[in-house]
């Protein structure tokens, strides 16, 4: 019995920032703006938060500080994309490359280090983490985003945008703007995804994202771009990753081979074997053709 | 004046690019309190201002031109390939194999081609996997070829940390045969720098590349998929089996880069040696407007800034290279359709 | 409705003086380009308060792009916009919605995944607090529907919708925006005639209502039925206003053409010979359709078995509205589609395979969309000379750019392509050059058939006499024809049958000396159905 709340409870760990990136992801994403900036996103927010935790010791003042970090990066994104209609692919690598180096480069300039910073305030990881309020915000923001996506004129401003921009121009509504909106919402919720990251571990390490930006893209296509099934894929994910620590000296499965899981299972989706992922029509288009 | 305006079309984006990358390049240094002269002077002199740094530059060009060509090859024909990462690794792999494989004392002149096709094998290989899924079920290539990326490294990594490693490390054995003459041979002076001739045999593909894409009939066809896939259709081109072949030609192409490293440089294969030449594929692709020669330079370009960054890390931290790459990226994607629209206008006004 | 009658009458440019009823809106001196493109060319345009208001003429007038001037969509580059007296030029979408300006698109404005009643609100939702009133969006948009008479299922996806159900959605839509002058592009030309009825009787209540309506279109018999008043516009520019009761579907014609035009009635002006097929009939068909049946990308059915030959030394002129599987059925013949059964059979062989095959078959194919198929913009022209012929034009895989340029430099000459230079890119040639290059690379090749769709399309006069002798030169040497255009006079000009496709199927076969504008537009629009099979 504790086995199981041992796994469960790890399991939800692991996919907190798995959560928030995803959820960000589909929001952009069903914008029409390709989200391969999750990674980026995600380790900025951490190293915003360990920057805001280091000078004012204390980690609320981190978290904003990330999430300051997450729009920063995100404005670029969407001027970049949306203002100057830049390929998205092309500038959403690019911002990945631009916040290891620029992390990387600040890193060395305020903690003289080129691989960590000093220990900062994080949150307690008393009662096996759980006490982290940022895992019980990740399952706000789940819930959030679902209702924000399927409820609220937002949402059904935001689906609009992604399908058929020109029709949501033509109903007065700003696809500019929508689309800015979705962006900096993207780049908030994978910051604190890298947030969650830092502060749990209490000091920022270089490329501490360490992929699992695109874990949380591939658990947004997995989801077929809803926010509640990509939360279920990122909770699926996450289980295979603790499975895979808990396992770790065994020889039952190479760890390697569970490291693929989501990365097999989107593959597999997109080609329609286990029910056709149809990414938004609009998806990586820029302006309102 | 037809190719003076596409001269213009093609080469202002890049130069604009350069230019925001330099003046944000200056602020940097400015903003660490030093000179940005110098540190230029010392980026330039690290690089193409001594026989060693400037072999290092031919050395990192030479795997950022192939996978630059991967990419370039792959936007011809109108699909993305973001996996030139995994496929360069696959292909260093395959050709560390197949130079354990052969006999030691097999002559070069056929262990360098048998290498050579064995790292094509391993890139196509992974190339492939996207090119089928493509043609066959419509699936995305840019979200197939990143998730390859890190579904062969993960497989790589299992090959060689449970079964071909040297004891104690992520590297295969040294190869018995296969490998490729470092240039120092040639010219003494560029002694102690891995750059080998693995760099002509880039400069031979991108040769090749522009006489497919540009005098060979399937290169005709190959960018009329990539323009528009409904005009080759209609011009009895099978649309799907050029995204299939061209995926598979840029895994190839990437996948011979490998050599570089493993054929010229380690004579073993390392894990994690690709390290981001995949990504910076793009970016080279992107800067020499995917054209053979244009990506020859762009790879000059990314490589003197990685080698001139090791320069200047005594005056400023050596990763504002990473940054100002970045900002090279992003500026070139602006700039590219900004300046398509801007001639579109001077064309009008002047018309 | 009969205060109009004071008003400018035909050919005449008598300005914006209407007495009795007020100017709803007003465009004066208009100009948009795009590119190098004038579409509209100091373009004017009068609408009266609660009347309805034919906008016509040809193919690429400019019609749509002065309604999307006016409803906010483009800004113009030169003129002026006045709604009920005000100065309104270059406003917003967003704007001209909020002011009762609203307008139903050629290509609809609805996103496929949402519902109608989502749709119809979109950018002004019934709200509860940051939440989507569903139930009460509903309501409200069966509520408008109901009111004017249109038949909606507010609670299904777009996606699910039949064509017509989709433009109610869509006339709804603006009128739950508060829309009081409504402006439809094209409205019937994905509709069947008892649904054209239908918009007829929505079009004249909300007339009743007080609201202005604009129609775009270049059907005469609509012009003549549903409108008050009539713009007339010709290469982007109004060339005649007049009242509806006051003018002939003749005069109206005139004015879209420039010139006498032949019309429903007349005789052929055109000396087509229609006995070419009796010498061919011995011989065996070029073209064998057997009972094909193809679909469109979404499913439904675009051509369903349908069977015709064409022989030898004919033109079979294919007419009918556009959207009743013309495309589909060209696209299978040239081998871009496949048939889902049925066999198409080309001297006697079943064709198989794509384009290419079809291509070695003997098949030579003037796409209807120059754009997306008949070309590749960005190659210049002597390469797109050797489109679909590419392996004509290499040895051993390498392409044989001697012998390209050479290509190039006498069908540049034969055609009278301008600019004269082979390496201009294509995209920047004029329609009628544009068309020219295909054209010249089609009826070049070695061919038994040829496929001709919509074959002068935005094309200048010049070339669409040297288009048409073309054609006729290649039915004259014995080879067969088969002609879609959207333009009747094309198809009654060249043809000698005339095959006419109503929903899919062919309604009738009639030789050309007995097809009349009556009987073929009988058939079209399905008041007469099948007879002929």
């Amino acid at each position: 019995m504790t086995a199981i709340m041992i796994f469960l409870a790890q399991t939800l760990r692991i996919s907190v920032p798995y959560l928030f990136a995803a959820s960000g992801g589909v929001i952009a994403e069903r914008a029409g703006i390709v989200s391969l900036t999750l990674e980026g996103f995600m380790l900025s927010g951490a190293f915003g938060a360990v920057l805001g935790s280091f000078y004012s010791g204390s980690a609320w003042i981190g978290v904003l500080c990330g999430i300051g970090a997450g729009l920063l990066c995100a404005a670029l994104h969407g001027v970049a994309s949306i203002r100057f209609k830049a390929d998205q692919i092309v500038v959403g690598i690019a911002i990945n490359l631009l916040v290891i180096g620029a992390t990387r480069f600040l890193l060395q300039l305020t903690f003289g280090s080129t691989s960590n910073s000093p220990r900062v305030d994080g949150f307690s990881t008393a009662g096996g983490g759980l006490a982290n309020p940022m895992i019980w915000l990740a399952i706000l923001t789940v819930l959030g985003v679902t209702w924000m996506m399927d409820h609220t004129v937002l949402g059904l401003r935001i689906r609009a945008v992604g399908e058929h921009p020109a029709a949501a121009e033509a109903s007065g509504l700003s696809v500019k703007k929508l689309r800015y909106i979705a962006v900096a919402m993207s780049g908030v919720l994978a910051a604190l995804g890298g947030v969650y990251l830092a502060l749990d571990q209490h000091q920022f390490t270089d490329n501490m994202s360490a992929g699992r930006g695109f874990i949380a893209l591939a658990a947004v296509i997995f989801g077929r771009w809803h926010p509640m099934r990509a939360a279920l894929a990122c909770i699926l994910f996450a289980a295979a990753e603790t499975l895979q620590i808990q396992l770790q000296g065994s020889t039952v499965l190479p760890t390697q081979f569970i490291q693929m899981i989501p990365y097999v299972l989107t593959v597999v989706a997109l080609a329609g074997l286990v029910g056709r992922a149809v990414p938004p029509a609009a998806l990586g288009r820029p302006g309102t053709e | 004046m037809n190719w003076l305006n596409r001269a213009v079309e093609a080469l202002l984006p890049p130069l604009l690019a350069l230019l925001v990358a330099l003046v944000l390049g200056d602020l940097l240094i400015m903003s660490v309190g030093q000179n940005p002269g110098e540190v230029y002077r010392l980026l330039i002199e690290g690089s193409w201002g001594n026989p060693w740094g400037f072999a290092q530059v031919i050395f990192k060009a030479t795997t950022l031109a192939f996978t630059g060509l991967a990419v370039a090859i792959g936007l011809r024909a109108g699909v993305f390939n973001i996996g030139a990462e995994g496929q360069l690794a696959a292909g260093g792999f395959m050709a560390a194999i197949a130079g354990l494989w052969l006999p030691a004392g097999m002559p070069l002149l056929l262990a360098i081609p048998v290498c050579i096709l064995a790292a094509a094998a391993g890139g196509a290989a992974v190339g492939a996997v996207p090119g089928v899924l493509k043609a066959k079920f419509g699936a995305h290539e840019v979200i197939v070829t990143i998730m390859m990326n890190f579904i062969v490294l993960a497989l790589l990594n299992y090959v060689v940390a449970s079964h071909l490693n040297v004891p104690e490390t992520l590297h295969t054995p040294d190869i018995q045969t296969g490998g490729l003459t470092r240039l120092s041979e040639f010219v003494p002076a560029f002694h102690g720098s891995a750059a080998n001739t693995a760099f002509f045999i880039v400069l031979a593909a991108a040769a090749a590349l522009w006489w497919l894409l540009f005098r060979m009939r399937a290169g005709y066809e190959l960018r009329a998929v990539g323009l528009q896939p409904q005009a080759a259709e209609y011009g009895g081109v099978n649309v799907r089996r050029v995204w299939f072949a061209a995926l598979t030609l840029s895994g190839a192409i990437a996948g011979i880069g490998g050599i570089n490293y493993v054929l010229g440089y380690k004579g073993y294969y390392e894990e994690g040696f690709a390290g981001g030449a995949g990504y910076l594929g793009i970016a080279v692709a992107l800067v020499g407007r995917n054209h053979p020669v244009g990506v020859i330079f762009a790879a000059l370009l990314f490589a003197t800034m990685s080698q001139g960054g090791l320069a200047i890390h005594a005056l400023v931290p050596k990763e504002i290279v990473d940054v100002l790459q970045a900002v090279l990226i992003i500026a070139m994607a602006v700039s590219v359709p900004e300046v398509r629209r801007l001639l579109g206008q001077v064309r009008r006004d002047v018309a | 409705m009969s205060d109009h009658d004071d008003a400018m009458t035909g050919g005449v440019m008598a300005g914006g003086a209407m007495t009795g009823a007020k100017v709803a809106i007003a465009a004066r001196g208009i100009t948009k380009r795009f590119g190098a493109l004038v579409a509209n060319n100091l373009a004017d345009i009068v609408v009266a308060d609660g009347e309805i208001h034919a906008l016509v003429g040809e193919n690429g007038a400019g019609k749509s792009t002065l309604m999307r001037v006016l409803s906010g969509m483009y800004a113009p580059d030169a003129g002026t916009i006045e709604y009920h007296g005000r100065d309104v030029t270059g406003w917003s979408t967003a704007t001209a919605i909020g002011e009762g300006v609203g307008m139903v698109h050629q290509h609809f404005m609805l996103v496929p995944t949402l519902t109608v009643a989502e749709n119809v609100v979109l950018g002004h939702e019934i709200r509860r607090g940051p939440m989507l009133d569903r139930a009460g969006a509903e309501r409200a948009v069966a509520e408008v529907a109901a009111r004017s008479g249109l038949d909606v299922p507010v609670g299904r996806r777009v996606s699910e919708l039949t064509v017509g159900e989709a433009q109610r959605a869509e006339i709804v839509k603006t009128l739950y925006r508060g829309a009081r002058l409504l402006i439809l592009d094209e409205p019937t030309a994905v509709l069947s005639p008892p649904e054209v009825q239908d918009l007829w009787k929505v079009l004249r209540r909300l007339r009743a209502e007080g609201t202005t309506v604009v129609v775009i279109t270049h059907k005469l018999d609509e012009v003549m039925e549903i409108s008050d008043r009539v713009t007339v516009m010709r290469h982007g520019q109004t060339v005649a206003r007049m009242s509806t009761a006051d003018t002939t579907p003749r005069d109206i014609a005139r004015a879209m053409v420039g010139r006498d035009v032949v019309l429903a009635g007349d005789v052929p002006a055109v000396s087509a010979a229609p006995t070419a097929r009796e010498d061919a009939v011995a011989s065996k068909p070029v073209l064998e359709l057997r009972n094909i049946t193809v679909a469109r990308k979404d499913g439904t059915p675009a051509v369903s078995g349908l069977s015709l030959d064409v022989f030898g030394g004919e033109i079979v002129g294919i007419a009918g509205v556009e959207g009743n599987g013309q495309t589909e059925l060209i696209e299978a013949i040239a081998g871009l589609s496949s048939v889902q059964s049925g066999d198409i059979a080309l001297n006697g062989q079943v064709l198989k395979g794509t384009a290419r095959d079809r291509y070695d078959a003997g098949i030579a194919h003037v796409p209807e969309d120059r754009h997306q198929r008949g070309l590749v913009l960005e190659y210049d022209i002597s390469d797109n000379l050797i489109l679909g012929r590419q392996r004509e034009y290499s040895r051993r895989g390498v392409l044989d750019r001697d012998a390209i340029r050479q290509n190039a430099v006498e069908k540049i000459e034969q055609f009278d392509i301008r600019p004269a230079t082979p390496d201009a890119i294509a995209g920047r040639l004029s329609g009628g050059n544009q068309q020219k290059i295909v054209i010249a690379r089609e009826m070049t090749r070695t061919f038994s058939l040829l496929l001709a769709a919509q074959p002068t399309r935005g094309v200048d006069v010049g070339a669409i006499e040297m288009i048409h002798r073309r054609i006729r030169a290649v039915r004259d040497e014995g080879k067969a024809v088969l002609l879609v255009s959207a333009d009747l006079a094309e198809v009654m000009a060249l043809s000698d049958r005339i095959a006419v496709l109503y929903k899919g199927r062919i309604a009738a076969i009639l030789p050309r000396a007995e097809a009349t504008e009556e009987i073929l537009g009988a058939f079209m629009t399905g008041v007469v159905a099948e007879a002929a099979q």
